[in-house]
């Protein structure tokens, strides 16, 4: 398989030099495996241990952390392109499943990003989680989580990715419904799973489809047929890429599959910083970037749809995080926004730009959510109006927070500003003029409600109850952790710089994929950087005025209150509304009428064949009897009734009656049939 | 190893009923004799065939060659003989119906439902036992008629005598029956019903292939050689006899609207009885569709093809939204099965390799999987006494190992990848895209896709019974009960199923090496089409 896979990369004027990685590479498949060994011995033996299974699970990321820093370093370093697989299922000489470990620059990313947030958010969480119900359980589903995870980065082919995607899916399952005593909660993992589910049809049939026509599902195969245009593929392309887009809808919560996400907050918070915003969701941005070709040279005609999806997300949805009380939730609509810029950059042909801003969301945004539980942990509540003030009393959780803030707004020169002006750039370049001011629009947006965030969090008066206290060390330590890659982490990819001995992050995904007609700017468009900025800068300076000097919450936000606009987006434009209501009133009298029609039509008819063959056999019977053919049937209805006869000791009934005249009707269709022949 | 060739699949046949015998002779009230007799038949069955596994040749003979096959006369004048024999079809099968026996004497260990009478239960099972694995290795059309009437008699009888007593109102009866006398009836009816036309259908083949160069013959493999040679191709006569057949074997499956025996047969009986009902019973009617019906009446399978695809699909929907109607768990459990068969018939009705391996793995998975939730199920109302969703909840907190082994089965059956389930809706999908040529491409696309949202149902009432019956708080009914959790019979019994269900949905490769050659070959005997027509061939994988 690596032949195809330098061969995609040579495609093109790009002559690509990559290693294979060396042993590393070859033993990286131990990444995808650990975290599932963690399950186990947690499900095992996590009860008896002082931290009740978390070590467990932290100790399999640490040493996967080995594996994706050392593979980071020399694909940074020299570039490392490998893949290794093995057959699970052969059928006939044509379709062949695979399971095994892709070794890019996009999924050596990945491994990283995974194992690097992964590792901070698992510590994070033996604070975080420490007296709480179910602990191993926690950290069992926890670290299915990163095993699925890294199955799915680690994809080959189709159907592998359809298997780590579902795992995912089931752990995000499994930890939106953790407290499952609460209904509630259980009813919000339900809703999560059931909308991926509906997804996913687009990602399964996407998968058959392009698996039947290449008679192969795997990624190498596909990237190659879709850069040499091959006509079979050329023929099922849009279909199958809008199928794939659909499954990528669901995961990556795009507009209007989006619902799922802000009510996945019912898990623990370090599950929505790892799962809920770092990594999982970007599932779909990553499904993207890995069929890339497909859609840069096959369905371009789907390109303009999947743009404008991503453009109605950042914005629609960011639009709701203004209104939301619940930090999390504020949070949760941020998510949903950055990946519809994610999306729309990807799917405009800015393979980079999207792969780069889920890069740098994924710190400042995992460290937002542990800044939230750490504050959740001290207020016990997730109620921003119960909040206030906090600065004085967290000062490590105050200050990463801000740092998240500005990085997230896109402040320069943070992480955010870097890759969201990327996004913008490439909107301009590829011709999106008007979503890229849309994109804009979200950017003062994003700094708006985060300034709202803050203020509403860290300034003011305290107005919950107790007293607040910093986190203890082993959760803001994370913080920092994060904190530190999220202002720093921008300068990996500033337009036309190279840093000397590992270029930068353009060059390390390009490994394969600069070949296939990505997008890069050789230099920073100062004018748009400006417009960007100064979006942002307006959106802070908006939200101070309205939250940051009022401390008054309640009247504060009564100002912001704008006829239409705020009952909209309270309701949250009533999707939800609509979602649950069409479904309740589709699936349940739908279900209730086809067991109407088993129990009183199909039923019904074979009871009514039933009583009327018994009457029939009762007239034949006689009929028979007086011929005198008797001889024959008595000896069968004696055997029906010898056979009923165990029964008619329990049970004085009509088991008999009705055998008999079961053969005989029986009996009349035989000769019929018998003389009709 | 000669012993084996001869007596391999007699012995994993007849064992059981040898069993069956031994336990006539042994006390009724001698629980344990009778227990470990049970045990040593079923256990000795399974490894005879696990035996014949290893013995058997994997090296891809072609279709209609069978291993481990013995042919005497068995009744002469009507040229009926003893013809047994497993190829790569027939093998899983029959190792996952030995297997799923020895687990169910194993659980029925202390699980004995009232009235109790080991001696009569066990001596039933055994003779199912029979039953079932005759039918996989019979290449003989009576005899393979006789393992598969066989098969009614005791489970009629454990469904009669050990199932559910409550009374139920019947529409169109005015007084209530138990329900187990219901269920009964109806199985047993239902199915004689269907296996009447099957046995007009075999009879037919009888006569037709009188001027043929076997004469008059009920052998399959000589009837498969016929078929392939198109000497049933007098259409009116092709038509009646493959609908006969289809009759027996769609009620049996059972496919949609001959199915409404299943709910009320599974739900009616013993926990045991359940499990084998649905685990393996189901599959001697989509088996019977792929070692009978297809080769021997290639043309006209593929002529009812769209109908069955049609048939199964429908199966699949009305299935799963059934399922979202039902308040007794059992009841929903069964009703899942109408919608996972029907994934089983559409792989079957593309008439490709990759439809029927796809069909087998399911059958596999299904008998797997299926069979572990009616155990649960089983086992869960032993301990509540009721199988209303709506008094269940908090499962998970009374029994946590109950309730987690009830989650990840409950996942299995949705067909979570990974797991055994997945491959083989995936890979029906996957044929339905594109069924054998010639076959409407718009019928099959479709059902592709309604297919698929048809496993969207299906983790829909999954997750909602597992909301039900496992999530939440307990209901304040049960705060004074104490619950075991499960016990050491019930793990023996359940967990080797877990594990195949894991390393079927891992490593698919254990069945699919045994089933595609023979598959493979079997399309290309049947429907002359090169090997995989069914994928594109632009880019070869490996």
């Amino acid at each position: 398989m690596t032949n195809l896979l330098i061969l995609a990369a040579e495609e093109g004027e790009h002559v690509v030099q990559a290693g294979d990685g060396g042993w590393w590479a070859d033993t990286a498949g131990i990444m995808l495996v650990l975290p599932f060994v963690a399950f186990g011995l947690i499900l095992a033996v996590g009860k008896r241990l002082k931290y009740q299974g978390g070590e467990i699970a932290v100790a399999a990321l640490a040493i996967n952390l080995v594996w994706a820093t050392v593979l980071f370093v020399a694909n940074i370093t020299g570039g490392v392109l490998d893949q290794t697989t093995f057959e699970i299922a052969r059928i006939g000489s044509g379709l062949v499943f695979e399971l095994g470990w892709v070794l890019d620059g996009l999924s050596i990313m990945m491994y990283f990003l995974v194992n690097f947030v992964g590792l901070l958010v698992f510590i994070y969480a033996l604070g975080y989680m420490k007296g709480d119900v179910r602990v191993p359980w926690f950290f069992a589903a926890f670290s299915l989580f990163a095993g699925a995870m890294l199955i799915l980065v680690g994809a080959p082919n189709l159907v592998q990715m359809i298997i780590g995607w579902e795992g995912v899916g089931l752990a995000s399952y499994f930890l939106i419904g953790f407290y499952w005593d609460d209904l509630e909660n259980v009813r919000a993992g339900n809703k999560a799973f059931m909308t991926n589910k509906v997804a996913d049809i687009g990602l399964i049939l996407g998968a058959v489809i392009i698996g039947v026509t290449l008679g192969t599902f795997d990624f190498a195969a596909l990237d190659l047929a879709a850069i040499e245009h091959n006509e079979a593929l050329a023929g099922i392309a849009l279909v199958g890429g809008f199928l794939l887009f659909f499954g990528a809808m669901g995961k990556s919560a795009q507009f209007p599959f989006h619902i799922w996400l802000p009510d996945a907050m019912a898990g623990p918070t370090p599950v929505s910083s790892l799962m809920h915003a770092a990594t999982m969701v970007t599932a779909g941005i990553y499904l993207m970037a890995r069929t890339f070709p497909l859609f840069e040279n096959l369905a371009q005609e789907a390109r303009g749809w999947m743009v404008a999806i991503g453009a109605i997300t950042l914005f629609a949805i960011g639009l709701l995080a203004l209104v939301a009380n619940d930090i999390k939730k504020v949070l949760a609509y941020s998510t949903v926004s950055q990946l519809g810029y994610m999306m729309a950059a990807v799917a405009a042909g800015g393979y980079t730009a999207g792969l780069f801003h889920l890069f740098t969301h994924a710190f400042f945004k995992g460290l937002l959510f542990l800044g939230a539980g750490s504050v959740i942990h001290a207020v016990h509540s997730n109620n921003m109006t119960e909040m206030g003030g906090l600065r004085k009393y967290m000062p490590t959780t105050y200050w990463t927070f801000v740092v998240g803030s500005l990085a997230l707004a896109g402040i320069f020169p943070l992480a955010g500003f870097w890759s969201k002006d990327e996004i913008l750039a490439t909107l301009q370049f590829e011709g999106y003029v008007a979503f890229m001011w849309i994109a804009v629009a979200g950017a003062f947006v994003t700094a708006f409600y985060m300034t709202r965030a803050v203020a509403l969090t860290f300034f003011g008066e305290y107005k919950g109850h107790g007293e607040p206290h910093e986190s203890p060390r082993i959760m803001t330590v994370p913080l920092v952790g994060l904190a530190i890659p999220s202002i720093l982490f921008g300068l990996l990819n500033i337009p036309g710089v190279s840093w000397p001995g590992i270029g930068n992050f353009t060059e390390w995904l390009g490994v394969r994929m600069v070949a296939m007609g990505d997008h890069h700017a050789e230099a920073i468009d100062f004018a748009l950087a400006g417009i960007g900025l100064g979006a942002v800068l307006l959106g802070i300076a908006f939200g101070w005025m309205i939250w940051g000097k009022d401390r008054v919450t309640q009247q504060a936000r009564d100002r912001f209150e704008v006829p239409v606009l705020y009952p909209l987006l309270r309701h949250k434009y009533y999707m939800d509304d609509a979602a649950l209501g069409l479904v309740w009133a589709t699936s349940n009298p739908l279900a209730k009428f086809v067991d109407w029609t088993n129990t009183y039509i199909i039923d019904g008819i074979v009871n009514a064949v039933g009583g009327a063959t018994k009457v029939l056999g009762g007239l034949v019977y006689n009929g028979l009897d007086q011929i005198g053919v008797d001889g024959v049937f008595n000896g069968l209805s004696a055997a029906a009734d010898s056979a009923g006869s165990a029964l008619r000791k329990i049970q004085t009934g009509r088991v008999q009656e009705y055998a008999a005249g079961f053969v005989a009707g029986a009996l009349i269709l035989v000769v019929l049939f018998v003389f009709v022949i | 190893m000669e012993w084996l060739e001869t007596w391999g699949l007699t012995a994993t046949v007849f064992l059981p009923v040898v069993g069956a015998l031994i336990l006539g002779f042994i006390n009724r009230d001698n629980e344990n004799a009778l227990k470990w007799t049970a045990l040593a038949a079923t256990l000795l069955a399974f490894l005879a065939s696990v035996a014949v596994v290893v013995a058997f040749d994997f090296g891809g003979t072609p279709y209609n060659t069978y291993q481990f096959e013995v042919n005497e006369t068995w009744i002469g004048a009507i040229n009926a003989n003893y013809h047994v024999g497993v190829d790569g079809i027939s093998l899983p099968l029959l190792v996952l119906s030995t297997f799923v026996m020895v687990l169910a004497v194993i659980y029925s260990w202390n699980h004995w439902e009232e009235p109790k009478n080991p001696k009569a239960f066990l001596i039933l099972m055994m003779i199912l036992a029979t039953g079932m694995n005759g039918t996989f290795v019979a290449l003989d059309l009576v005899l393979f008629f006789i393992f598969f009437e066989i098969v009614l008699l005791p489970m009629y009888f454990m469904i009669g005598i050990w199932g559910d007593k409550t009374p139920r109102k019947i529409p169109g009866f005015s007084k209530p029956f138990e329900t187990r006398l219901y269920a009964a009836i109806k199985f047993f009816l239902f199915t004689l019903f269907g296996s009447a036309f099957m046995l007009l259908g075999f009879l037919a083949l009888y006569f037709e292939s009188a001027d043929s160069q076997f004469g008059n013959t009920f052998d399959i493999t000589q009837l498969t050689q016929l078929g392939s040679e198109g000497f049933f191709t007098n259409p009116t006569f092709a038509f009646l006899v493959f609908g006969a057949m289809f009759l027996g074997f769609a009620v049996k499956v059972p496919m949609w609207p001959l199915h409404t025996w299943l709910p009320d047969a599974h739900t009616a009986a013993p926990t045991v009885g359940s499990v084998l009902l649905a685990a393996i019973l189901l599959k001697l009617g989509s088996y019977g569709f792929i070692r009978i019906s297809l080769p021997i009446l290639p043309e006209e399978a593929v002529t009812w093809a769209p109908f069955i695809a049609i048939l199964a699909v429908i199966g699949i929907i009305y299935g799963s939204l059934a399922c979202l109607a039902q308040t007794d768990m059992k009841r929903l459990i069964a009703f899942s099965s109408v919608g996972h068969m029907g994934f089983v018939m559409l792989g079957i009705a593309t008439m490709t390799d990759i439809g029927i391996n796809a069909s087998i793995i399911g059958m596999v998975a299904h008998g797997l999987i299926t069979g572990l939730l009616f155990f649960l199920a089983g086992s869960m109302s032993h301990r509540y006494h009721t199988r209303e969703m709506a008094r269940l909840g908090g499962n998970i907190k009374l029994m946590p190992v109950m309730g987690g082994i009830l989650a990840f089965t409950a996942m299995a059956s949705l067909g979570l990848p990974g797991l055994a389930g997945f491959w083989g809706e995936f890979m029906s999908l996957v044929a339905a895209y594109n069924p054998l040529d010639g076959l409407s491409l718009g019928v099959f696309r479709t059902g592709m896709v309604l297919g698929a949202v048809g496993t969207v149902l299906t983790a829909g009432y999954m997750l909602w019974m597992l909301q039900r019956v496992n999530l939440g708080d307990p209901s304040a009914e049960w705060d004074d009960h104490e619950f075991h959790d499960v016990d050491r019979f019930e793990l023996t019994a359940w967990v080797p199923l877990i594990v195949l269900i894991v390393v079927i949905g891992f490593y698919p490769k254990v069945i699919f090496d045994t089933t595609t050659d023979a598959v493979t070959s079997l399309v290309e005997l049947a429907f002359g089409t090169e090997t995989t027509a069914s994928v594109g061939t632009l880019v070869k994988g490996g």
